[in-house]
């Protein structure tokens, strides 16, 4: 008696755990708060939206998600304890995350170690250069930035720049991968100043730059409110050359901080995403966007960004490969987004190889100007 | 020189910036020698509380009143809740209770607001003002006011009325002044009230320029700080002057030398006159009696 009694309790236990098993389980670590909240933010809202959403419509290969998310604060300690915990304690099969380039640094030897495929949603080209086996990212790197805007410059006859950086890891990274390339554009570079980010009035770096003989255009790699601060500037100072800002403030908050008046003609690589309405009905990327925009803002009420962007094309490519993989098994899930062809994302179109593990080209950018405080697209 | 006239205005500018934050910590400071690291925060606070004021439709006056009022309202319940507690803990202690408010007011904007960063209208537009081949902003020019009439007020308050003595004597010995009936807890919560009052303030002149966000707080602070340092914690004229100072000296690093080394040789010179005059430029001289 005793002894079918606790073989029900088990069988009834086991039978609640059962269809709990079957869930495909993926982990994530991005940064809710702290410094790069509003980045960690909007990646969080549509991690859990779009599982939601998976879920709502039956799921994938008939299993449902389950999303085991953890804020990690901007922190990269406790970004790879969360890692750690991911692995070991959760026993997920794949992890997005890494909001910034220094969280997914941080986590990345652990899911080397441990075998598990990690889709970074982070900017540095190091996460992928050289290329991991297990490490993958979404968004495009500084330096496709940095050879976008060249691009345009060139097209535009601009052989002579001055140089404004933030003194910031998003200023000092791009700056360094502008450098590196620049002179393939033919582009001189005849001033280079930088600013802290947090400073108040950039006119005297600017008024250097002003004064330097054959400057033809000047390009801002930054974030946060320095790039807002130094248009602001550039409009006081009346400098009257063309101004190129950085896929670092492609947002409609950037518009609203320089103002209008000031960020009059600005130019910026920025995604499909930020102009979704502007896209022509033939662009393969429109329907994304659009889907993607309104579910977002209905659901949390607010604009979205490219940065919720990244982490909704790193979903898309992980479901894509648990459908081509038909399993949940890591090292098969690992294979199947290294063979990601052709997939329609937020930020471009992806095709992944054994060598790139980003799978975008510079088409991914579009170069946008600001006009009467709206974006047009320019190509 | 027209360039050399850029990197005055613009050192000017953020120097009047530096003072009007430096200005805030001399009411804490001379009241209680505590050098209060919350002052950022009700900077920010300043700021953040007049943007969401003013959008949701409340004309800018208004909204700046009411985010200087709210702001001196959370100071009093700064030192009531946190400072008044813990009155018989060591200075050092008391600073770290700031270190600790500022934290969590950082956070708690973060929570009440949100994280994006903000920005209203300047008060008197954007179009810049040209002097000899230089221009300045008219904002600038309200926080250069800003920072001069703080400074008045605080002068004419600390050596012209009884209440501002009785703040100097409470920081010179507590149980002296109130033996002479100085009601030291008022005077505790009237330094906190007008230093967060004083930094609300400066936070809605310089968002226009600075823009606002919740963590701004604690660079503005900082800046705040080394100015207060340089000229003489305490000192209202001390803090007028390290600001705009410290402002200057950045500039024409900026201008001159290079903008990488724009805060380091501000902080240079700052360890130099401290080396020189640890009270800083118009610190009063620390007199320990046995």
């Amino acid at each position: 008696m005793k002894l079918s009694l606790t073989t029900t309790a088990l069988a009834l236990v086991l039978g609640l755990a059962a269809p709990a098993l079957a869930d495909i389980k993926i982990g994530a670590t991005v940064s809710e708060t702290g410094p790069a909240s509003f980045l960690g933010d909007p990646e969080a809202k549509t991690l859990k939206l779009l599982v939601e959403e998976i879920n709502a419509a039956g799921g994938v290969n008939g299993e449902k998600l389950q999303l085991v998310i953890y804020d990690d604060g901007g922190d990269p300690n406790k970004a790879r304890t969360f890692a750690t915990r991911l692995v070991e304690d959760d026993e997920v099969v794949a992890v997005i995350g890494g909001t910034t380039t220094g969280t997914s640094m941080a986590v990345i030897p652990v899911f080397e170690d441990a075998e598990v495929p990690f889709i970074s949603l982070a900017g540095a080209i190091e996460i992928i250069d050289p290329v991991k086996s297990y490490t993958f990212k979404t968004p495009h790197t500084d330096r496709m930035a940095c050879a976008k805007i060249f691009e345009d410059m060139k097209k535009n006859g601009i052989t002579k720049i001055g140089m404004i950086s933030g003194s910031d890891g998003f200023g000092a990274s791009m700056h360094k991968q502008c450098q590196a390339i620049v002179g393939d554009y033919g582009i001189e570079v005849l001033a280079d100043e930088t600013y802290g980010p947090t400073d108040a009035d950039m006119t005297p770096q600017l008024t250097n730059i002003k004064g330097k003989e054959g400057i033809q255009a000047v390009l801002n790699p930054g974030f946060g409110q320095g790039p807002a601060i130094v248009t602001r500037n550039y409009a006081q100072l009346a400098v009257g050359l063309p101004l190129y800002q950085s896929h670092g403030v492609a947002s409609d908050g950037f518009i609203e901080l320089a103002g209008a008046e000031a960020a009059e003609g600005v130019r910026l690589p920025g995604t499909a995403l930020l102009v979704a309405k502007l896209l022509p009905e033939s662009d393969p990327q429109r329907a994304v966007v659009t889907a993607y925009k309104d579910a977002y803002e209905k659901a949390t009420g607010k604009p979205v960004s490219t940065f919720g962007g990244y982490a909704h094309d790193a979903l898309r490519i992980l479901v894509d490969a648990l459908k081509r993989a038909g399993s949940a098994e890591p090292s098969d899930i690992r294979d199947a987004i290294e063979a990601t062809k052709g997939l329609v994302g937020t930020t471009g179109t992806v095709t992944m190889t054994a060598e790139d593990h980003l799978g975008l080209d510079l088409s991914a950018f579009r170069m946008l100007q600001i006009e009467k405080g709206g974006w047009k697209i320019v190509e | 020189m027209p360039e050399l006239l850029q990197f005055l205005l613009s050192g000017i500018t953020v120097g009047a910036v530096y003072a009007l934050v430096a200005l805030g910590f001399t009411i804490i400071y001379n009241a209680s020698d505590v050098v209060n690291f919350a002052q950022g925060e009700f900077v920010m606070l300043g700021g953040m509380i007049t943007f969401f004021a003013h959008a949701a439709g409340l004309p800018l006056p208004l909204a700046a009143l009411i985010a200087i009022i709210v702001t001196a309202g959370i100071g009093v319940a700064l030192n009531k809740l946190a400072i008044e507690p813990a009155r018989g803990a060591p200075v050092v202690s008391l600073i770290i209770i700031t270190i600790g408010a500022s934290i969590f007011i950082r956070g708690a904007t973060q929570l009440v607001f949100d994280k994006q960063l903000h920005r209203f209208p300047a008060f008197s537009g954007d179009q810049p003002i040209l002097i000899g081949g230089a221009t300045i902003l008219p904002q600038s020019l309200w926080v250069i006011a800003g920072a001069l009439a703080v400074f008045v007020c605080l002068w004419l308050f600390f050596t012209r009325t009884l209440i501002g003595r009785a703040v100097l004597a409470t920081a010179n010995n507590r149980i002296a002044a109130q033996l002479v009936g100085i009601n030291t807890n008022y005077v505790m919560t009237l330094s906190f009230a007008m230093s967060a009052a004083i930094g609300a303030l400066a936070g809605v002149l310089v968002t226009p320029m600075t823009l606002t966000g919740y963590d701004v707080g604690l660079a503005l602070a900082l800046k705040g700080f080394a100015a207060a340092m340089l000229g003489g914690m305490g000192n209202p004229k001390g803090a007028l002057v390290g600001g705009l100072l410290l402002g200057v000296l950045e500039a024409m690093t900026a201008g001159y030398i290079s903008s990488q080394y724009k805060d380091a040789a501000a902080f240079v010179v700052i360890l130099a006159v401290l080396f020189a005059m640890p009270q800083g430029l118009f610190g009063r001289k620390s007199t320990d009696r046995v």
